[in-house]
């Protein structure tokens, strides 16, 4: 830490304050840098130790000239760990380092406590570390290009993932050898006195049994027998790498695993740093002389451009809501059967359960379930929320609906797997020729023809068998393939693989 | 210290270079990054450089559509996948000149002429007590005034406030030194005659852009002036160079002429280098015009520039016989190189014939 002495006093005053109020955190570590180096930590996605990769310095780039030209500033980034490590920018003024501040400590308290973060490693700045050391040994053995070049394709499939794996223990994906090698008795005839037979085994049972039986054994036969998401894992498992490719794809599955949380809980970890930075602000830390500044920083935070959603202010929004829902007792069956306006309006039990309720929700939920529990009718009407869609007869945007179903709709569609496409494996035996099929799960959106066709062609380089992934187009079921790098695109009977996910795998 | 970043973006910039020299070529054919051109940097596009991934994107083709169209998802996350963008990297001209001559192994320009130009340097590197409040030195101000609050006893390590007073100001001040310069001047001269189309004025611009851009990175003044003829020649903007369209016949000394009066006049041998271009079609009013261009060049001309090239743009109505002409007239002048330009891929090769000398 090497903080002035008149920012060490605010971190220690704000520290005590977020205690008070009941936030978790870790210890929370605060480095004071300048822009170059705030830039340099954010392209290396926080871990200044990194592996080394071009593309933390494409990214440095980018953001040097976002600064430059003035377009960009990053105020503020933590990291997932324990001790938690936070950033400031030297340049900023007193107000916002103290807001920073603030808001850093709902993070810490976030990632701490977000049940959705708890299979997080929290000496992932020592794990990175450690990746790095591995990588620049095996750059050194194997040669910088060799494992560049490997690596590379192992981080175009890093989204081909299972974020929920870590949360809920799924059947396994292979039956066990020895189940499987079992002699299955000859579908079941009961003994019966032949003068019976026809009637103790029915000929239409029979049948039946022997369908079933041929299911289950085409079943069994699949590979993988059920269709997984984990595809880094099915290649760790079944790809025919060398060991210290395993060691390079591992690594990088582990490191997407470990980011995975922070694109599921967008809206719930910015709001609930941002409703923290404001109750800490304006209750306890700010001075007279300073309002007017926190006041611009904080609308500018929350600021929402039309036709989008900004996740700092829906999530505040809706930490807010909720309080006071539950500090009036607004919930529950009597809360939903009352149907007169004037005593909605006035519904108030007195219950003081907001601040709980809010404890508890940032513990139990993420995007998905807090858009979809917490959104109803009445929190669309104070927000104005509404779906737009252009008119096209005009070109123009209009509002297409406020109902907060089509709202709620539309939000978890972007939320679904953080904006990513769903996708499977489906056969690592494809046509018994040792082909890898991947299906994509089509919920409404096409995957990028263009994009995929590159992925196949990594994917291909690394399974070492042609590949395949199944899709929609046009509503049709379609087959991207690629073998030799050729990619062949050809429409298909859907297979039922690319429906949209079932309730309950 | 150098920081663990520069390893990453020094191999960023090292594929990045990779790259473009891989499709020098196809740039150099397409003319495609002319008029990118800002300040020194020219922007580059290059697709596929991003990592690829599975994503959603929109398949649609250009076409016509009927019906309702697709409605637009609103509200909700808008969708942070970048449509149809494609990367673009910033790299400076003389880097671009540097791949260049890589790419064609061009050698580096003697810079000829002893006397060389007087040019003053100024360099923001002094420092004085008064000057405007503009170029007021805030750093070395504040360190005057902690020097100050320091000594007199008044500075507080656990209140560090620091207030400057009218002595502790410092200002930015310029100091001049003469700098012995090597100056360059490109003359462009072009055929804007009826037959001298838009095809062919593309070929011009285009190989003009890579040959400046050489050149550029070789002196470090350099000088651009553009002359335009059909029947009589004048002296225009880069603007009109590249874009006027006249019609009418074609005297080609007119041009040598205006040339060869401002070499008189303002560029002597003795103090610039000089480079005199000419693109036309190869066509010329008549016999004794193409003698008297012979003459021009090889009493005026010639004498007083490093190298003299004459670019034959092939186009439908030209006849070609001028650079046969000054071919067989002046062969054995090596100060002298025609090339001729069929179409977009003879633009390297030319490239290669004008500037592979070194002169």
């Amino acid at each position: 830490m090497n903080l002035t002495p008149e920012l060490e006093r605010a971190r220690v005053e704000i520290e005590r304050h977020a205690r008070e109020f009941g936030l978790d955190f870790f210890p929370t570590v605060f480095e004071l840098v300048d822009h170059d180096e705030l830039n340099e930590v954010a392209a290396f996605g926080g871990f200044p130790t990194r592996y080394p990769h071009w593309r933390f310095g494409m990214e440095f780039d980018r953001l040097q000239k976002g600064y430059r030209y003035g377009l960009s500033k990053i105020y503020e980034l933590v990291i997932n760990n324990d001790p938690c490590y936070a950033y400031l920018m030297k340049s900023n003024s007193l107000v916002d380092q103290k807001l920073v501040m603030a808001h850093v400590f709902g993070h810490c308290d976030f990632f701490r406590n977000n049940v959705y973060f708890a299979h997080t490693d929290r000496k992932m700045v020592d794990r990175m570390a450690n990746h790095g050391t591995i990588l620049r040994r095996l750059m050194e053995r194997h040669g910088v290009n060799e494992v560049e070049v490997f690596l590379d394709r192992c981080l175009a499939l890093d989204n081909l993932i299972d974020p929920h794996s870590t949360a809920l223990r799924r059947a396994p994906a292979e039956p066990a050898a020895d189940a499987a090698d079992l002699p299955r008795p000859a579908p079941g005839k009961l003994r019966a006195k032949s003068y019976m037979d026809r009637y103790v085994n029915p000929g239409r049972h029979l049948d039946e049994q022997r369908r079933e039986d041929a299911d289950r054994e085409r079943a069994t036969s699949r590979f993988p027998v059920r269709p997984g998401r984990d595809v880094l894992r099915f290649l760790l498992d079944h790809a025919p790498l060398k060991r210290w490719q395993q060691e390079v794809l591992s690594l990088v599955r582990e490191e997407a695993y470990y980011f995975a949380p922070q694109g599921q809980t967008k809206i719930m970890n910015e709001g609930w740093a941002s409703y923290w930075h404001s109750t800490i602000m304006t209750r306890r830390v700010l001075r007279d002389s300073e309002v007017i500044d926190f006041a611009d920083h904080h609308a500018g935070t929350l600021a929402t451009a039309p036709g989008r959603t900004n996740p700092y202010k829906l999530g505040i929004e809706l930490y807010r809501s909720i309080e006071e829902r539950w500090d009036k007792g607004r919930h529950g069956r009597e809360w939903e059967e009352c149907q007169s306006l004037a005593e909605r309006r006035r519904f108030d039990r007195r219950c003081g359960e907001g601040r709980d309720k809010i404890f508890e929700v940032r513990r139990l939920h993420c995007d998905v379930t807090f858009v979809d529990t917490f959104i109803d009718q009445d929190f669309c009407d104070a927000q104005r929320m509404h779906v737009w869609r252009t008119n096209p007869r005009t070109g123009q945007r209009e509002i297409a609906s406020r109902d907060h179903r089509l709202v709620k709709e539309q939000l978890l569609f972007g939320l679904s797997n953080s904006g990513q496409p769903i996708i499977e494996v489906v056969d690592g035996n494809h046509d018994n020729r040792g082909e890898l099929r991947l299906a994509h799960r089509f919920e409404g959106l096409e995957l990028d023809l263009a994009f995929a066709g590159e992925t196949l062609k990594v994917l291909e380089a690394i399974w070492g068998r042609p590949v395949c992934i199944e899709s929609k187009l046009d509503g049709k079921g379609t087959l991207v393939r690629c073998e030799r790098g050729e990619i062949a695109t050809r429409e298909v009977a859907p297979s039922g693989a690319t429906d949209r996910v079932a309730d309950s795998r | 210290m150098i920081r663990r970043i520069e390893r990453d973006r020094t191999r960023f910039n090292e594929i990045v270079r990779g790259r473009i020299r891989g499709e020098m070529k196809r740039f150099v054919a397409n003319g495609e990054m002319i008029g990118r051109k800002g300040g020194d940097l020219v922007s580059i596009p290059l697709p596929g450089l991003e990592l690829p991934h599975f994503r959603f994107g929109d398949n649609r083709k250009d076409g016509v559509g009927q019906g309702d169209g697709t409605p637009q998802p609103g509200q909700g996350e808008a969708g942070d996948q970048p449509g149809e963008h494609v990367l673009e990297v910033e790299v400076p001209l003389a880097e671009l000149a540097q791949l260049l001559g890589e790419e064609l192994a061009l050698p580096r320009i003697e810079p000829k002429g002893t006397d060389l130009l007087e040019a003053d340097a100024t360099r923001w590197t002094g420092l004085r007590r008064t000057g405007p409040e503009s170029l007021r030195h805030a750093r070395r101000t504040l360190k005057a005034a902690l020097r100050r609050q320091v000594i007199a006893g008044t500075f507080d390590p656990k209140d560090p406030r620091i207030v400057p007073i009218r002595a502790d100001r410092h200002y930015r001040s310029a100091k001049r030194r003469p700098t012995a310069e090597s100056a360059a001047v490109v003359i462009w001269m072009m055929d804007v005659s009826g037959s001298m189309g838009k095809e062919q004025k593309e070929l011009v611009r285009a190989e003009a852009f890579w040959i400046h851009c050489w050149l550029k990175s070789q002196y470090r003044q350099l000088e651009t002036r553009f002359i335009v003829h059909d029947a009589a020649a004048r002296e225009v903007d880069e603007h009109a160079f590249f874009h006027l369209r006249e019609s009418g016949g074609t005297k080609i000394s007119a041009a040598y002429e205006l040339c060869a009066q401002l070499m008189r006049e303002k560029f002597r041998a003795s103090e610039w280098n000089v480079y005199p271009f000419h693109f036309s079609d190869g066509d010329n009013w008549s016999g004794r015009d193409t003698e008297r261009c012979i003459e021009l060049l090889q009493r005026e001309i010639l004498p007083g520039a490093n190298q003299f090239c004459y670019g034959q743009v092939r186009s439908a109505y030209g006849s070609g016989q001028f650079k046969k002409d000054l071919d067989a007239a002046l062969s054995r002048d090596e100060r002298l190189v025609t090339s001729e330009i069929q179409d977009r891929d003879g633009i390297l090769p030319s490239i290669k014939a004008f500037l592979g000398k070194g002169r």
